[in-house]
């Protein structure tokens, strides 16, 4: 075989490989667009259910949703980045920051079910929050930890050494190089970490089944410690425990879900650049 | 020079990474407002020696200094905060490294961290320690513009005007030119002179000609010993150690 062809073949296969990956992404795509968008409204949007849930709208979920990724992030951004600056800047290689960054590598790895356990003992019933939004914000925040610190780690590693060593040589103190000479440029990495993070807290049902998730609720959730619905939770119900509902209701709020996600990452895709476009170096 | 007190006295210093030792038994005085000129091959110790000044050697894991080290009388590991010593004693290094932040901001660095909020006074900072490093001509009407777009032998004299912004004692220079042209060089030099009326500066450099051209007394060091210590007409005309003259005529190095 010549080395042409055999080349023409890789090329091929690599090819096919590629689209074999992206094809299901357009495919689900397509899928939910098609059979959901007609059900797409301002009143599905921005309406309670009503009729046992097969009319009306989703608001109280999409509402539920975004009080948990907003409580997720408000509580695991500043514990995960102080963490990370604490493992990166002030911490020597030992053996307790290496069982620290073994642990978190750990935790990232553990099935999201076991959050929602965990969560449920802890924060339910040990420090009685209850079901509410502030026991599942709090498992939600703990799930993307992992997630928070080992970006924001990442982003502080690849602030240049010289930075601090300049900083430093003008009579810096450690932490205020940290705070104006490696903080500021670690900060895109960081948001990345945080993108990262809010679409998994917006899309995980299991860690919010047992810490908050309402199956039906006649009305909005007035503090953290009301339980609240939520759009994973409420994709499952309509789809899998409540008979007769319209398809297109049913692959709506998929879309609607989806969109969330996406709305967020841009909104913080959008800042990291406005970040990324002061800094260069 | 024998009556005047030292600027800095260094007594029996080693420096030591880890196992490895880099600076041996260091004896020598470094006098006020003279250019003092360090030459030596690599890893000879010369870069290390400046850290050890400002205790920037601090940075390195594992690194250990024993010996004496005294600014003005005054030990400089108890008897003032590290932030305080590099305040006084000023370091550009050898690559210019700005901070990614405007020409401005990297001047006033080290005033904003002591907590100087007065613009007045950051104003006039500016605007002096950039007379002083022959930069302010350059960049007067772009303050605000980033330090990264300026040249390297700009952002070199811009490395100068920060560490003078906060009026120090001595200024440590590391190889300050070995990435810059000829010219830039020779305004870097002709900088170092004019500075040397109000500083006490210490130069390293690979470029023993440059030792001659500004240097009032040369130390040669190797591998982490101080071979010899004069004048540096007297270094360059009759060095004492034969390994000196043997640098200098570039018989190795």
């Amino acid at each position: 075989m010549s080395a042409r062809l055999a080349q023409k073949i890789a090329f091929t296969i690599l090819l096919l490989a590629t689209l074999l990956v992206v094809l299901p992404v357009i495919f689900i795509l397509g899928i939910i667009v098609a059979k959901g968008a007609s059900a797409i409204s301002w009143e599905f949007l921005f309406s309670m259910p009503r009729d046992g849930m097969t009319a009306g709208g989703i608001f109280p979920a999409v509402l539920g949703t975004l009080y948990l990724v907003l409580g997720a992030v408000l509580f695991a951004v500043p514990l995960g980045v102080l963490a990370a600056v604490y493992l990166v800047e002030y911490s020597s290689d030992n053996w307790f920051s290496r069982l620290v960054k073994l642990a978190i590598v750990n935790l990232a790895g553990v099935p999201s079910v076991v959050y929602g356990l965990f969560g449920l003992g802890i924060f339910v019933t040990f420090f009685r929050f209850g079901a509410s939004i502030l026991s599942g914000s709090l498992t939600l925040g703990i799930m993307i930890l992992p997630v928070i610190i080992t970006s924001a780690r990442e982003a502080l590693e690849s602030v240049p050494r010289h930075f601090r060593t300049v900083s430093l040589s003008l009579g810096a103190s450690r932490w205020q190089t940290i705070r104006h000479s490696v903080l500021p440029h670690a900060l895109p990495g960081i948001l990345t970490g945080m993108i990262l993070g809010l679409g998994r807290a917006a899309g995980e049902t299991a860690p919010i089944l047992f810490t908050v998730a309402a199956f039906y609720l006649p009305r909005l959730p007035q503090s953290v410690f009301d339980q609240t619905m939520a759009l994973p939770y409420h994709l499952y119900v309509i789809s899998t425990q409540v008979p007769g509902i319209a398809e297109n209701v049913r692959y709506g709020t998929a879309l609607v879900l989806l969109t969330l996600v996406l709305l967020l990452n841009l909104a913080a895709i959008v800042l990291r650049s406005r970040f990324r476009r002061k800094k260069k170096w | 020079m024998v009556s005047a007190p030292a600027k800095f006295s260094i007594a029996g210093l080693h420096v030591h990474y880890g196992k490895l030792c880099v600076l041996r038994d260091l004896n020598l005085d470094i006098q006020a407002n003279e250019i003092f000129t360090v030459i030596g091959p690599a890893n000879s110790g010369k870069t290390t020696f400046l850290h050890a000044l400002n205790r920037l050697v601090d940075l390195v894991p594992d690194s250990r200094l024993s010996g004496e080290v005294r600014l003005d009388g005054v030990d400089i590991r108890c008897g003032l905060e590290v932030e305080a010593l590099r305040r006084k004693v000023g370091i550009v290094f050898a690559l210019p490294l700005p901070l990614p932040i405007s020409i401005f901001e990297n001047v006033v660095y080290g005033l904003r961290m002591q907590g100087v909020r007065d613009a007045a006074v950051l104003d006039e900072a500016v605007e002096r320690s950039l007379h002083e490093s022959y930069l302010w001509d350059e960049v007067k009407d772009r303050l605000r513009s980033p330090a990264m777009n300026l040249s390297g032998g700009q952002q070199q004299r811009l490395c100068m005007a920060r560490i003078l912004a906060g009026r120090p004692d001595v200024l440590l220079f590391d190889e300050p030119t070995s990435g810059l042209d000829p010219i830039s060089t020779a305004r870097i030099e002709e900088t170092m002179l004019n500075l040397k009326e109000k500083y006490t500066i210490v130069l390293v450099t690979n470029n023993v000609a440059q030792a001659a051209r500004v240097g009032e007394r040369t130390a040669f060091f190797l591998m982490g010993d101080l071979v010899e210590v004069s004048a540096t007409s007297k270094m360059f005309t009759a060095p004492a150690d034969s390994r000196t003259s043997d640098y200098i005529t570039g018989k190795f190095g």
